[in-house]
């Protein structure tokens, strides 16, 4: 039973990484092939970090997942404390159906629906060009806010509703109680939500495809217009860095966050 | 917790202040829509044809412009985002039936040719085109004609014979097809030597029943998957591009040796440079057609993208025929009597909606399995 376990653990791990691995290793190769393996070289490094279209269009993609994460974050979290504050289960059950529409909405229903509502608006606004980086950001903060508020509600309804207002009877104005005590119980929901918003929007390709405006591609844009040809190895090259960064990230903040679950009961 | 919300917030405010420089400072705006890996974009040393169109235009009008160079994945996807006025561009590089649909449809601009000098260069063979009758709207940038590809060490010279080898009982399994309708039909019409632009349902069937006598012959239905099926020798035998042949060619694994013939008849098909009417400056998209076509960038973008050229300062020129090599010109630019005849018959035309229609219905069911 153990070896079994064992080696459906290896398989799923090679099934996980191997395509990772085979992008790493043909990162490094010389030719341009994915059958033959030249020689070791760091070519399509150096290709990379002189195709500005390229940088250009992960800049796009960082400042759109940023900015969508940010705003859907406040966002969200404004939402979720009006939700958790409704006194009408039935509302609040319509609430909770609402924000999961777009969640389980194909992203590519959801992409033209919000294409023909910004042409519509533009038409009526009458702008020539209804697409910009505006609509863009408001279809990924849109996509989203469901996210966002997924993560923090739960956090909002675990906490003792009490302790808010305690604060308030101790001399808090609500806004104070509310920063000061609401939102250090929730805050794992929200940076959650945070990071699963950002995720999200780094690499949604079907949305962004039907909203993104002139002058203002992202990379899964780029990489899929590429395919008249082929996809060039810069791309491995580019996606072996972005492998390595989050994995990072990944080591970073499992580090850190281990500190912080031992230190919790203190503040308890 | 505090730290990690000090790390987003500064994270934030990076990328933020990333956002206030990216703007260019350019007067003017060139907005171009064009295929992607589609023009010489400056990797591996070539020519940056964005960048060196931006200076030589400082340089000789005293006025700097920024060009906003986006692409796009198949006309229909550049077509729908035209048509919804959702995206405004100043010059696009459509393919021939897209034209002919936009024309038809009045969303192209005619040009001024004084401001494009250089169409002097455009070889006679194509002008008069069916997408542009007299000559107004277009500018050729590329042509293409498909072909064969095959792997000489598993398939037999004597077999690689027209469209016959895409049915050839020797080879099942190490087929491949197109994985778009219009194509993979037109694959089947030449070989029976029908007209591709009929709408007469009898020849769809019938290129219907070509396509279901090669199911169990085909190894799938591909598009871009082709390049690595056919560098690696997973396949064997494919239609495709001439200019796309030499990109496999350069990248084919050691035991592989590609060859490539043109299958009579076949398909022929031409992308222009245009003018759509939502152009907001169009003397400057002239200019960036006029541009398009001299000496250094129209060798260049034929370098880059392998696709032959309509344009005479590219296939005279010595230095790019000897960087070419003869084999790929002879591919390239076959020995033809009359390119624009044989284009006015064999190129795809735009059908209308009811063969469309039933072209999918037919589609639908050669992709089940």
């Amino acid at each position: 039973m153990k070896t079994a376990s064992r080696i459906l653990t290896a398989f799923i791990f090679i099934f996980l990484f191997a395509p990772i691995a085979i992008l790493i290793l043909f990162s490094f190769n010389e030719a341009k092939s994915l059958s033959v393996f030249s020689e070791f070289s760091f070519k399509w490094y150096r290709e990379l970090f002189r195709d500005e279209a390229t940088l250009t269009s992960v800049k796009n993609t960082l400042i759109l997942a940023s900015l969508s994460m940010v705003i859907s974050t406040v966002m969200g979290t404004a939402a979720s404390v009006g939700i958790c504050r409704l006194r009408s289960k039935w509302y609040r059950r319509m609430m909770d159906t609402v924000t999961n529409i777009p969640m389980t909405n194909p992203d590519i229903i959801t992409g033209i629906s919000l294409m023909l509502m910004f042409v519509f608006a533009g038409r009526l606004l009458g702008t020539t060009t209804s697409l910009s980086f505006g609509t863009m950001l408001i279809a990924h903060i849109t996509f989203c806010l469901p996210y966002v508020i997924l993560q923090v509600l739960p956090k909002l309804q675990q906490m003792d509703q009490s302790l808010p207002e305690a604060a308030q009877d101790l001399g808090c104005t609500p806004l104070r109680a509310f920063f000061k005590v609401t939102v250090p119980e929730i805050s794992p929901g929200i940076i959650t939500g945070a990071i699963m918003a950002f995720t999200m929007s780094l690499d949604d390709f079907v949305i962004s495809y039907f909203t993104a405006g002139n002058g203002f591609q992202t990379l899964p844009i780029r990489i899929y217009n590429m395919t008249k040809k082929t996809v060039t190895p810069k791309m491995y090259a580019l996606a072996t860095i972005i492998f390595f960064v989050i994995l990072a990230l990944l080591l970073i903040s499992n580090f850190t966050g281990g500190d912080k679950k031992n230190a919790a009961p203190v503040k308890g | 917790m505090n730290k990690k919300i000090a790390l987003v917030l500064a994270l934030v405010v990076v990328f933020t202040m990333m956002l206030g420089c990216g703007e260019a400072a350019g007067k003017k705006t060139l907005n171009v829509y064009n295929w992607g890996e589609y023009i010489s974009d400056g990797s591996e040393d070539s020519y940056d044809t964005i960048k060196e169109f931006e200076k030589w235009y400082n340089e000789t009008h005293e006025d700097t412009v920024h060009v906003n160079y986006d692409t796009f994945a198949s006309n229909e996807d550049m077509y729908a985002k035209l048509s919804a006025g959702a995206v405004s561009y100043d010059v696009i590089i459509p393919s021939d039936y897209m034209i002919a649909r936009m024309r038809n449809e009045n969303m192209l601009l005619p040009l001024d040719f004084q401001n494009i000098p250089n169409y002097e260069y455009i070889d006679d063979n194509f002008r008069g085109l069916y997408y542009d009758p007299d000559d107004q709207y277009t500018v050729p940038y590329a042509y293409g004609i498909v072909g064969i590809i095959y792997n000489a060490n598993e398939v037999d010279e004597a077999d690689a014979d027209g469209w016959n080898l895409m049915w050839n009982e020797k080879y099942r399994d190490r087929i491949l097809q197109f994985n778009n309708s219009r194509d993979a039909f037109g694959t089947a019409i030449y070989k029976l030597n029908l007209d591709v632009n009929s709408t007469d349902k009898a020849v769809w069937d019938a290129a219907y029943e070509e396509l279901e006598a090669q199911r169990s012959l085909r190894y799938g239905l591909v598009m871009d998957e082709i390049y690595n099926m056919m560098e690696s020798g997973e396949a064997a035998i494919g239609a495709y591009y001439a200019g796309d042949y030499f990109t496999m060619l350069d990248a084919q694994a050691d035991d592989v040796d590609l060859r490539f013939y043109y299958p009579e008849p076949t398909n022929y098909y031409v992308d222009a440079m245009c003018i759509p009417t939502c152009c907001a400056d169009k003397e400057l998209a002239e200019t960036f057609i006029d541009f398009m076509l001299s000496h250094d960038a129209a060798i260049a973008n034929a370098e880059y993208t392998w696709y032959a050229s309509p344009n005479r300062i590219v296939y005279t020129d010595e230095e790019y025929l000897e960087e070419m090599g003869e084999e790929a010109i002879a591919v390239l630019y076959p020995e033809m009597e009359d390119f624009s005849a044989l284009y006015n018959v064999y190129a795809y035309r735009n059908l209308d909606q009811e063969t469309l229609d039933y072209i999918n219905t037919l589609w639908e069911n050669v992709k089940i399995n």
